[in-house]
């Protein structure tokens, strides 16, 4: 393992043994610069690798459960984090996020992305007034149209709350390569900030077509189940790191899962689902250093290829 | 909304193995002592059973309605909707099915027990048996803490295949499997989608009461 590697976990197993992290000036600066994209429609900038909440934040009023997830968004933020991403479908998590939140006092720079999913246009609004709530945030930075249900109605709601100033950025999302048809018909018709999509190291078909139209259509992109749902980092885990993974700064598989998306030009941003702090922390050190070429991406893809 | 057809159980199964699991460790915290309680009525039902004829199934049937009831309100309602979003319907159906047994207890020779002898009555009692005494084991045979023990009447698992054994011995209109038959599959889908060892338990007990309940049925009509 080379000296990098070293020092990024024994940094981050510094951060996790202290208990607590400083919100202002992220811990993990000293590996390198965080890396961020852009966002097409408005230029703001958000680091490549944000934080899903699917099943690791359901865990309902368990409290102790919930100290845990705590501990999560205190590693994201205080690895530099900012997009926590979640869906009124997502049972508890909503609320175990708007409690971490509350825990650690709202911390700044908080990119808050959720989602409506509900059959009915007309109850949208409400579903989304009751996810503001328990998130216990002023506004949402984006709103998606989750698995594009109901997708028209949703997307003239949320429109309108962009116009009237109550929300920044409107998206759609899809999962498991689902519906990727409509997506792009809607990615040519509809005018969005935000996509989401499943992406990683095995399931590559959105480079076919949804990347290179969200490029021409100067549309950002929100990657999920960067792990196949923990599948592949259960996979390799346990296999040594391949040499070429020093040259990227890994010391870790879900870093280089995560480093193969985020060297996507088109991705803007992996959000990976954790309930363990020190992965989260992990997760965030994949913001950091150097970027695979096209060459060592083939590398990746051929080596998780042969391993899984 | 045509959109449903995208969903499959990995899309809606929205928390891991161990959260499931730890509902049952909240919830037996929270409503200790009733474990005792609970304990008794299974008890006084192996009872019912043992004894059989119509004065025990009323009494059976009025418990089994109680311990459905109370599963629908205390389990489904307010712990398992908590990271379910369909949870609020299983406890609709669990409630119905409480109704149901209500019903067969109020109806004039409509709970009678046969008694267990023979090869369905050693069944019957085979499978009450371990849904009162087997059930709460499953967790540290599963590996997972003694605290996540699923009891009957608090838990769905045990008091449905409990019900089972009761249903056999009343020689139950169809009507009331329904609800129970439907439960075993949703749940041993659940706990395969999580990836639980346990997941084939309730199809293994379900499965030959429903044989030996059609095999009953074919004889008295042949």
């Amino acid at each position: 393992m080379d000296g990098i590697s070293n020092k990024r976990r024994m940094l981050a197993g510094a951060v996790l043994a202290s208990g607590g992290y400083a919100f202002s000036k992220p811990l993990l600066a000293a590996p390198g610069a965080l890396l961020t994209r852009p966002i097409p429609s408005s230029g703001e900038r958000l680091p490549v690798v944000g934080l899903g909440s699917w099943i690791t934040f359901n865990v309902g009023d368990d409290p102790a459960a919930r100290a845990h997830c705590t501990e999560v968004v205190r590693a994201f933020f205080a690895g530099g984090g900012r997009l926590i991403d979640s869906s009124p479908m997502y049972g508890s998590a909503q609320a175990v996020i708007g409690h971490a939140l509350a825990q650690l006092k709202h911390p700044p720079g908080l990119f808050a992305a959720d989602k409506v999913w509900i059959g009915s246009g007309a109850r949208g609004p409400a579903q989304v007034d009751a996810s503001r709530a328990l998130w216990g945030v002023p506004r949402f930075d984006l709103l998606q149209v989750h698995n594009l249900l109901a997708w028209e109605a949703h997307l003239r709601t949320l429109q309108g709350m962009k116009a009237a100033g109550r929300l920044r950025y409107v998206g759609i999302t899809t999962s498991e390569g689902r519906r990727h048809d409509e997506l792009v018909r809607i990615m040519q018709t509809q005018p969005l900030d935000f996509i989401q999509v499943s992406y990683n190291v095995l399931d590559r078909e959105v480079e076919r077509r949804i990347l290179p139209l969200a490029r021409e259509r100067k549309i950002a992109v929100i990657v999920n189940r960067p792990f196949r749902q923990g599948e592949l980092t259960q996979a390799l885990a346990g296999q040594a790191l391949p040499g070429w993974a020093a040259e990227i700064g890994c010391s870790s598989w879900a870093q280089v899962l995560l480093k193969f998306i985020a060297s996507h030009p088109d991705v803007t941003c992996a959000i990976p689902a954790t309930s363990k702090p020190a992965h989260a922390l992990d997760n965030m050190l994949a913001a950091r250093g150097p970027l695979p070429d096209t060459a060592l991406r083939r590398r990746i893809v051929a080596d998780v290829e042969r391993r899984t | 909304m045509s959109e449903w057809w995208t969903y499959t159980l990995s899309d809606l199964l929205m928390f891991s193995t161990a959260t499931y699991f730890r509902l049952f460790e909240l919830q037996n915290l929270a409503l200790w002592p009733i474990q005792v309680l609970a304990l008794a009525v299974g008890s006084a039902l192996l009872a019912c059973l043992w004894h059989g004829g119509a004065k025990a199934g009323r009494t059976a049937a009025v418990l089994l309605a109680l311990a459905w009831l109370h599963v629908a309100w205390r389990y489904f309602a307010q712990r398992y909707a908590t990271i379910h979003t369909g949870a609020p319907y299983f406890a609709i159906g669990f409630a119905l099915q409480s109704v149901l047994l209500f019903w067969l207890a109020c109806r004039p020779q409509g709970a009678r027990l046969i008694r267990p002898i023979g090869s369905l009555g050693k069944l019957a009692l085979g499978i009450a048996l371990l849904a009162l005494i087997g059930y709460p084991m499953l967790a540290p045979l599963g590996g997972r803490p003694w605290t996540q023990y699923e009891l009957f009447a608090l838990a769905p698992d045990p008091t449905v295949a409990f019900t089972l054994a009761a249903l056999l011995l009343w020689r139950a209109h169809w009507t009331l499997w329904i609800v129970p038959l439907l439960w075993c599959f949703i749940s041993s889908a659940t706990l395969m989608e999580l990836h639980s060892a346990q997941a084939w338990v309730l199809l293994v007990l379900a499965l030959p009461a429903l044989g030996a309940r059609w095999l009953a049925a074919t004889r008295a009509h042949s």
